[in-house]
């Protein structure tokens, strides 16, 4: 057993999650009979395999370039208007589960 | 008019000469929805003020004489993890049950703009995530060949309103598999393209580093036709590829004599069915009778590529789906007192079993103790997966392999066995995390009359000479 009942309680509060009591007990068995499956992968020797986060990384990048500079295959210019004009206030607003047309309504952060 | 072997080029001719008009064939497809989906269930939402008024706009077209463009009239359906204004966008769960995209996925806006006709939203698993269908949180899509047997998924109903003639072609979003098994387990063609090929503006994020839009269709052709339509660098999504986009099309009919194929003995091993092998094989000789060379290859670490999709997949999707807290948009609990618990009893709400368990699976991998075990191990793991194809490509032209270990299997045969599932997946994960193009194509049919699927993996960018030698086999089989 990889992941305990504590284990699974923290992972959920991590992930903003509640999971009742019969959901922790099945995410219990679920968890450690994937993990015990993946544990296959420290059969390999990664050490000279640098990780790959990105497929984009393969192509366009300038490996001459800096930072930024490197990447500039995905920037695209400026355009100051059009492109990127902001939605309307009211259609933003539009999918809120609750708004006084102004902001989102949520409950209270801080007692008073 | 015929519905069934309708395909992209006859749709349009039809309009175009006025045999019958877009408005007439968008009903057909409507009335044929009416009588069939009821026991398939592909569609969660039909579009059909949308669908008719871009339906008129071609008629329009067409009686004034103007040419249609290449999708002009032809009735096409999309999967719901892609934004389409003012039609609601579910991605197959409770949690965005009442969504209403205010702006279109840069895909769906291709197709349109090249006069396709929007009939509605398919239904797929929560998220994309799952094989068959069955985490759709609104219900299972059944297979058109065996209601018995799921369509595969995630894009399960994408598939099988192809296969149901309910749609000309569709889009669907293949993040391990999600296109081209779901294709195979219904009989159609199913595109993969690489990674970066089309824009995922618009797309519900499952795994941002291996999400894919991709056609699903009945010929080949169609589903190049929809890859031309589809792809290109779009300035709203970073991560889509400035490279030029051949024509697909054209490029079809060119000869494969003397194409280099590579065939991996690790996709021929324990777990495949012997009808599925039988059937690949058999494509193999063909293949060889067009004038291929047959190249052994080897990707010796493909029994890795599961776990690895599997850490890499649901830690991003972890992250992903994090945006759903019920403040801008997505469920949100009532009665919550104070907004973390509001958070909570959202999610808790709204997401399905699945969903739940890879948010929790990605968030163990991801956290502090566990980072480098699981995920920064699985992307290095993903760089040998991936040498793999670089060194096999060094050597073939196109890689022929099963899509899936087995044909369509029955509902609720693997619903009770997460791990069981994800295998499902094992030969598609790897095109997914090398970010090469794969299309399934059908091959043949089990004793049960069920569907085979050959895949054919590409170079990255390479789509044109997949779907040449996908064209080759079609017709020659």
């Amino acid at each position: 057993m990889k992941v305990t009942e504590q284990d699974v309680a923290y992972v959920a509060d991590l992930a903003n999650l509640e999971l009742t009591a019969e959901e922790r007990t099945g995410m219990l068995g679920d968890l450690n009979s994937i993990l015990d499956y993946v544990d296959r992968l420290n059969e390999l020797d990664t050490s000279d395999a640098p990780p790959m986060a990105q497929v984009s990384d393969r192509y366009g990048v300038d490996e001459s370039k800096q930072c930024s500079e490197r990447f500039a295959y995905a920037s695209r210019d400026d355009i100051p208007e059009g492109l990127r004009k902001s939605l309307p206030h009211e259609v933003a607003l539009e999918n809120a589960p609750d708004s006084d047309g102004t902001f989102f309504l949520v409950p209270k952060v801080i007692e008073r | 008019m015929d519905l069934s072997n309708l395909t992209i080029d006859a749709a349009r001719s039809a309009v175009q000469d006025r045999t019958t008009t877009a408005v007439a064939l968008a009903e057909e497809h409507y009335a044929r929805i009416q009588k069939e989906d009821g026991q398939i269930g592909a569609f969660l939402t039909l579009s059909k003020e949308r669908a008719l008024e871009q339906a008129d706009r071609m008629d329009f077209m067409a009686a004034e004489g103007k040419p249609l463009p290449p999708l002009g009239g032809v009735p096409v359906g999309i999967k719901d993890v892609m934004s389409t204004r003012g039609v609601r966008t579910t991605a197959g769960s409770k949690i965005l049950d009442k969504y209403v995209p205010p702006y279109d996925c840069t895909a769906v806006a291709r197709m349109e703009a090249a006069g396709a006709v929007v009939l509605g939203k398919m239904n797929c698993d929560e998220f994309a995530m799952g094989s068959s269908n069955e985490n759709s949180a609104f219900r299972p899509v059944r297979n058109p060949r065996d209601l018995n047997r799921v369509p595969g998924g995630s894009s399960g109903g994408s598939a099988a309103a192809v296969a149901a003639d309910m749609a000309v072609v569709t889009l669907g979003s293949d993040t391990g598999g999600s296109v081209r098994q779901p294709a195979s387990f219904c009989g159609v063609v199913g595109l993969m393209p690489t990674y970066g090929r089309v824009s995922r503006y618009g797309l519900i994020a499952f795994a941002s580093s291996l999400d894919h839009i991709g056609p699903l269709a009945k010929t080949v052709k169609d589903a190049a036709i929809v890859l031309r339509t589809i792809a290109g660098r779009d300035p709203m999504d970073s991560t889509s590829a400035d490279v030029p986009v051949p024509d697909y099309v054209a490029e079809l009919d060119k000869p494969v004599r003397g194409l280099k194929l590579g065939v991996a003995k690790e996709y021929f091993g324990e777990g495949l069915d012997d009808e599925v092998r039988h059937a690949v094989e058999g494509a193999i000789d063909k293949f060889n009778s067009l004038g291929c060379e047959i190249v052994p290859v080897s990707l010796p670490h493909t029994p890795y590529a599961v776990p690895t999709y599997y850490l890499i997949a649901t830690a991003e999707a972890s992250s992903n789906l994090a945006r759903y807290d019920g403040v801008r948009y997505s469920h949100r609990a009532r009665a919550a007192k104070t907004l973390s618990d509001m958070y909570r009893r959202s999610r808790d709400q709204g997401f399905g079993a699945e969903v739940k368990r890879r948010i929790m699976l990605g968030t163990y991998a991801l956290s502090a103790g566990y980072y480098d075990a699981y995920y920064l191990k699985a992307q290095k793991v993903r760089t040998l997966l991936t040498r793999d194809f670089d060194e096999a490509f060094r050597k073939v032209d196109a890689i022929v392999t099963p899509t899936s270990p087995t044909a369509a299997f029955r509902l609720g045969e693997k619903s009770n066995d997460p791990l069981a599932m994800y295998l499902a997946d094992i030969y598609t994960v790897t095109a997914s995390l090398a970010g090469i193009p794969g299309i399934s194509v059908p091959c043949g049919e089990t004793r049960e009359k069920l569907p085979i699927g050959l895949q054919i993996l590409g170079k990255h960018f390479g789509e044109a000479t997949i779907l040449r030698v996908a064209h080759a086999y079609e017709q020659a089989a």
